[in-house]
């Protein structure tokens, strides 16, 4: 039975402070922006009132936060930065290097549109801007899957076998400042699940470089390394979610509703739950990819092989390219599979456009009607309330 | 622990590394007119130049070719030779 004083009335940023403050992190070296301002705000405050017994750096740029982080990390800190749209485009350069120095930085991302036109509501061009940074990315749906996944990214990104940074994603505004029952860990659960490992550091004891120049004939050796430990990394964020102390939820990389459907819709962040909501009483099946980066091929391709039509769920455009960013990954899975489902490819959302039940349920119906007359077009549109396939 | 390839735990490391390919025009010393003063020694922003017994000899697996031991030459006795 869960005690009240582990449900709390939490936003997705105040869900994320407070993992952050139970992680008992060394260092927190952030810049405010909208709309992740409160998570810097409220571990300001547990500084300050002695809840968190960490260096708090108010940096003067997102560059500096993430070059503080990389430091501190190096050094053996756990640490914690969050930054959001343009403080994210701003990081860009210390995304790879934080990647490529192996620092086990956790990163809240909360996903905002990027200029121009100004624009501080959620989407997820920023992340999709940062896509190829070497990053694992996970996409929290609500607060309570922010604070899960906060404190299983510090498990994953310390692992011995993984040392990479995590960016969580929640949506701006929709997660990042809407309020539930967050049932969050006790102290001593904490502890035991998010065990201090020792990694390679700097130390004056046992010296070595870290950021030397690598020339043609060993860079790729390093890269090849990384690239394949986030690949990897796919099992050490199952085995988080499995020893994840305390929940009736089991989480896993995909979420996966009325599987075996006809029709399947693919998408990431707090969009899924209005697709779930439409479709649970329909021949509609849902995969929420909760793991974007490393991608869960298997997972995914195990939901989409009995499909007869796709519908790939994007909240950003990849300006120029044959297909938004999820969509990509889709179509190269049904590629590999040899596969020739249709796939549309849907934009929604984009910075804070509404998605309505009533225009996900007109986009569902018109997929279930083309998928019932074998329709094989493919469409490629941004959602609004009228799906015309002809 | 197993070790993570971008560390590099050991010490002196880039002593092994050939750098020659980086040069397109390698120093050569005019030893006939050199007087050993040093001042390539002290100007050399690589340990590319060394000191022998009573003469400096260039490390080629080191030098990059910046040149700059030939413009603060005092006698004008390093030369730029092209490597091609």
């Amino acid at each position: 039975m869960l005690s009240q004083k582990l449900l709390q009335l939490m936003s997705g940023n105040d869900a994320i402070a407070y993992a952050v403050m139970q992680a008992d992190v060394d260092v927190v070296a952030a810049y405010p922006i909208t709309p992740q301002t409160v998570i810097v705000e409220r571990l300001s405050e547990h500084v300050a009132a002695g809840r968190l017994d960490a260096e708090f750096v108010p940096v003067e740029s997102e560059h500096s936060a993430l070059s503080v982080c990389v430091g501190a990390s190096l050094v053996g800190a756990r640490v914690f930065t969050a930054s959001a749209s343009q403080g994210l485009a701003l990081m860009h350069e210390m995304l790879y290097i934080a990647a490529g120095l192996r620092c086990p930085i956790v990163m809240a991302v909360v996903n905002r549109a990027l200029s121009a036109p100004i624009n501080i509501h959620g989407d997820h061009s920023d992340m999709m801007g940062s896509r190829d940074s070497g990053w694992m990315q996970i996409f929290a749906e609500s607060p309570q899957q922010a604070y899960d996944f906060t404190i299983m990214a510090y498990r994953i990104a310390e692992d011995r076998n993984v040392l990479l940074p995590v960016a969580v994603n929640i949506d701006g505004f929709t997660v990042s400042h809407c309020y539930e029952g967050v049932r969050v860990l006790d102290k001593d659960e904490i502890k035991s699940y998010l065990p201090r490992v020792p990694r390679p550091r700097l130390d004056a004891e046992t010296p070595m470089t870290v950021g030397a120049m690598f020339s043609p004939d060993y860079y790729h050796i390093v890269k090849t390394e990384q690239v394949k430990t986030l690949q990897q990394s796919i099992k050490h964020f199952k085995e988080a979610a499995k020893t994840y102390p305390a929940r009736d939820v089991q989480y896993d990389v995909t979420h996966v509703l009325n599987p075996g459907s006809r029709v399947v819709v693919v998408g990431l962040g707090g969009v899924m739950g209005t697709v779930r909501h439409v479709a649970r009483n329909m021949d509609v099946g849902v995969v929420s990819v909760r793991l974007f980066r490393p991608f869960p091929v298997e997972e995914v391709r195990q939901q989409l092989e009995n499909a007869e039509l796709i519908v790939a769920i994007d909240r950003a455009y990849s300006p120029g390219a044959p297909a938004p960013p999820l969509a990509s990954d889709v179509k190269t899975i049904l590629q590999d599979m040899d596969l020739n489902i249709p796939v549309w490819s849907v934009v929604c959302g984009l910075g804070g456009h509404e998605v309505r039940l009533s225009t996900v349920e007109k986009l569902l119906n018109s997929a279930v009607e083309a998928a019932e007359h074998g329709v094989k077009t493919r469409i490629q549109t941004y959602i609004t309330e009228e799906v015309t396939v002809t | 622990m197993k070790p993570v390839s971008v560390y590099i735990t050991v010490p002196g490391s880039s002593a092994q590394r050939d750098m020659s390919g980086w040069r397109n025009k390698k120093p050569v010393i005019d030893y006939g007119r050199c007087t050993n003063c040093l001042i390539c020694w002290i100007f050399c922003p690589e340990p590319a130049i060394i000191r022998e017994e009573g003469k400096i000899v260039i490390d080629y697996m080191h030098c990059k070719g910046c040149g700059i031991c030939a413009v603060e030459c005092p006698r004008k006795c390093i030369e730029m030779v092209g490597e091609l």
